[in-house]
């Protein structure tokens, strides 16, 4: 176990350098670097200026030096400013990540908690009129373009009825809980339909594999009531490969996640990228996209380790091939 | 059963799933109305960029049958158009995801061993990445810096190629998955070992032998990325950062409308619900093939 721990951190952990390095050359070919910033922030520059200032912060090296450089100053903590807030990056960053982790969990809770007996539910008679239902609406759900879905949701809430504000987080007289979670529905909402049919999917074709197994049968066979068989004996077995699949689709939901709090104007961490790369923010966009990518792989890795913790059967060996 | 083929055993099991049947009738009228775009904008006697300020905003006619736009633009030409890039962006960019995760996938299964660890583990690895966030730094990449001709990086269709890279780039992890598990069954198998023992190489084996096999897994798993590629194309055209205005996709065209969202709400609502109905009716194609092509649902 502690081995199979050790290898798999140690995996996720080379990822995450690899990442570094390719986001931080990435942020290198954007349209645009530091100095051609400050030269149209000041028309006095002069092109030997330029050239003397390239040379200053370093930007005539090569691009490895470059992240050599980056790297240490990071590792010691330095992670530098942004640009567009004018404060260190991790100030920055604190708040939206608190913000994101509010919306994320509140739409894969409420998807799970939709999802999954959704799923049970239509697998308990494939091929019925429930099933059909669910199915549509599962696939109406993966289907629907996030941000068009957003924006219905801002028509029909903001705009028609005007129960819910169209965007933000929070007023600025009244900050209490209420008005704070005011701003978060329709952001959670979007989220989770988005989320939902994957998950009832999942669901669905797993416990209908499961129902057909020989322990099942010799379970009907006993006698015991349909409702028995699902809870306890098909459930467990069925939610082993649904429980990798939902937390591998992490990467998914916080790709949502950018989509829902771009349109809403919800300061979290997608916002964050976003805004952040469209407005030449490299330090910004580096550390943000880093964090994401750290998010993602932790998330991957908790998915292993609920996998072997659920299923006793799987002997660490086989889940490394 | 018996004596039946297996090709109209498969037909009959497609035919019986009617909103599969109903969706590849849906994705072909719509690829149809694209193609026949400009028969369309003839008949009216406007273009999708023809532009009347007098008449902004119209209701429907018979002359504009979904009205006009903010610039006083045809909405069903422009729709049309949109039409044919989304479509050609999701199906083009599909295959070639197919195509490199049909290599991919071949190569690990086949070869086994350490091969397929690291190729996997590099799958596993792209699956994990948060996707969008990173294609929003792909799809803002100065394309000068990385040493492409002048003449290619301004000419008006590079944000059309752009795209379908970028998509394909990172969408062949799916086939890539189905066919490495689906080869590493069949290279054990005895008409693959019978083809060895006949001294085929291994080029030979995985295309001849193989590849055939894997028809099913790959038809499947490219329907359902070509969904996930036009909804991906719309993302980034509707933010700003795919297809780039003139040319009208699906997704710019939902960008204009949000600004206008107050006056002018069923400009928002056209290009979604298209969106929607292409990539659910993908869905559900998608779904059925696979129902049909799985031998594992022969009995129900």
């Amino acid at each position: 176990m502690t081995r199979y721990l050790a290898g798999r951190l140690v995996q996720s952990a080379v990822v995450l350098g690899l990442m570094s390095f390719v986001i931080y050359a990435l942020m290198g070919l954007m349209p645009g670097d530091p100095v051609d910033l400050m030269i149209s922030a000041d028309p006095k520059i002069t092109s030997d200026d330029a050239v003397r200032l390239r040379q200053l912060y370093g930007l005539d090296r090569p691009i490895v030096e470059r992240y050599a450089n980056w790297l240490g100053a990071a590792l010691g903590g330095d992670l530098g400013y942004s640009r567009l807030h004018t404060k260190p990056v991790l100030a920055v960053l604190g708040p939206a990540l608190g913000n994101t982790l509010v919306l994320l969990g509140a739409s894969f809770v409420l998807s799970l908690a939709i999802g999954l007996p959704a799923g049970i539910a239509a697998a308990r008679r494939p091929y019925s009129k429930t099933d059909y239902a669910i199915n549509l609406l599962a696939f109406g759900g993966i289907s629907v373009p996030p941000f068009w879905l957003a924006l219905l949701l801002i028509m029909v809430f903001a705009v028609i009825l005007g129960i819910l504000p169209a965007g933000g987080m929070g007023t600025v007289d009244q900050a209490g809980f209420w008005d704070t979670a005011r701003f978060v529905v329709l952001p959670v909402a979007s989220l989770t339909i988005a989320s939902v049919g994957g998950h009832t999917r999942y669901m669905r074709a797993s416990m209908i594999e499961t129902l057909r197994q020989d322990h099942i049968r010799t379970a009907r066979a006993k006698g015991l009531s349909e409702g028995r068989i699902v809870v306890v004996h098909a459930l467990r077995n069925a939610l082993i490969p649904v429980v990798t699949i939902v937390a591998l689709d992490f990467g998914y939901l916080f790709s949502g996640a950018l989509i829902t709090e771009t349109i809403f104007a919800y300061p979290g961490m997608g916002k964050l990228i976003f805004d952040s790369i469209m407005g030449n923010d490299f330090n910004m966009a580096l550390v943000a996209l880093l964090f994401a990518t750290f998010l993602t792989l932790a998330g991957s890795l908790l998915a292993d380790f609920a996998y072997v913790t659920i299923d006793p059967r799987i002997s660490f060996r086989e889940v490394e091939t | 059963m018996r004596g039946q083929g297996m090709f109209s055993l498969t037909l009959g099991r497609f035919f019986r799933h009617r909103l599969a049947l109903g969706s590849a009738g849906v994705v072909l009228a719509l690829a149809l109305a694209a193609i026949a775009a400009p028969v369309v904008e003839a008949a009216l006697g406007t273009g999708a960029e023809t532009v009347d300020l007098f008449n902004r905003f119209a209701a429907p006619s018979a002359a504009h049958p979904l009205g006009t736009d903010d610039l006083g633009r045809d909405v069903l030409v422009r729709l049309l158009y949109g039409g044919r890039v989304s479509l050609f962006v999701g199906i083009t960019a599909a295959l070639a995801a197919a195509v490199i995760g049909t290599i991919i996938g071949l190569a690990s299964g086949y070869y086994g061993g350490r091969l397929d660890a690291i190729l996997m583990r590099f799958t596993d690895a792209i699956i994990a990445l948060p996707l969008l966030p990173l294609l929003i730094v792909l799809a803002a990449l100065d394309l000068g810096k990385l040493g492409l001709p002048e003449a290619f990086v301004t000419s008006e269709n590079v944000s059309l190629y752009r795209i379908v890279v970028i998509v394909a780039v990172v969408g062949w992890t799916t086939v890539a998955r189905l066919v490495r598990s689906a080869a590493l069954t069949l290279r054990e198998r005895p008409f693959v070992l019978a083809a060895h023992a006949q001294g085929a190489g291994a080029l030979r084996v995985m295309t001849v032998h193989i590849l055939p096999n894997l028809a099913s897994p790959i038809v499947v798993a490219t329907t359902l990325s070509a969904g996930n590629v036009i909804l991906l194309e719309s993302v980034l055209s509707f933010l700003g950062l795919g297809i780039q205005p003139p040319i009208p996709s699906w997704g710019n065209l939902l960008t204009n409308a949000q600004e206008l969202i107050w006056s002018a709400p069923a400009l928002a609502f056209y290009p979604g619900i298209l969106i929607f109905i292409t990539v659910i009716a993908l869905n559900f194609l998608g779904d059925g093939l696979q129902d049909a092509l799985d031998p594992k649902s022969l009995e129900r």
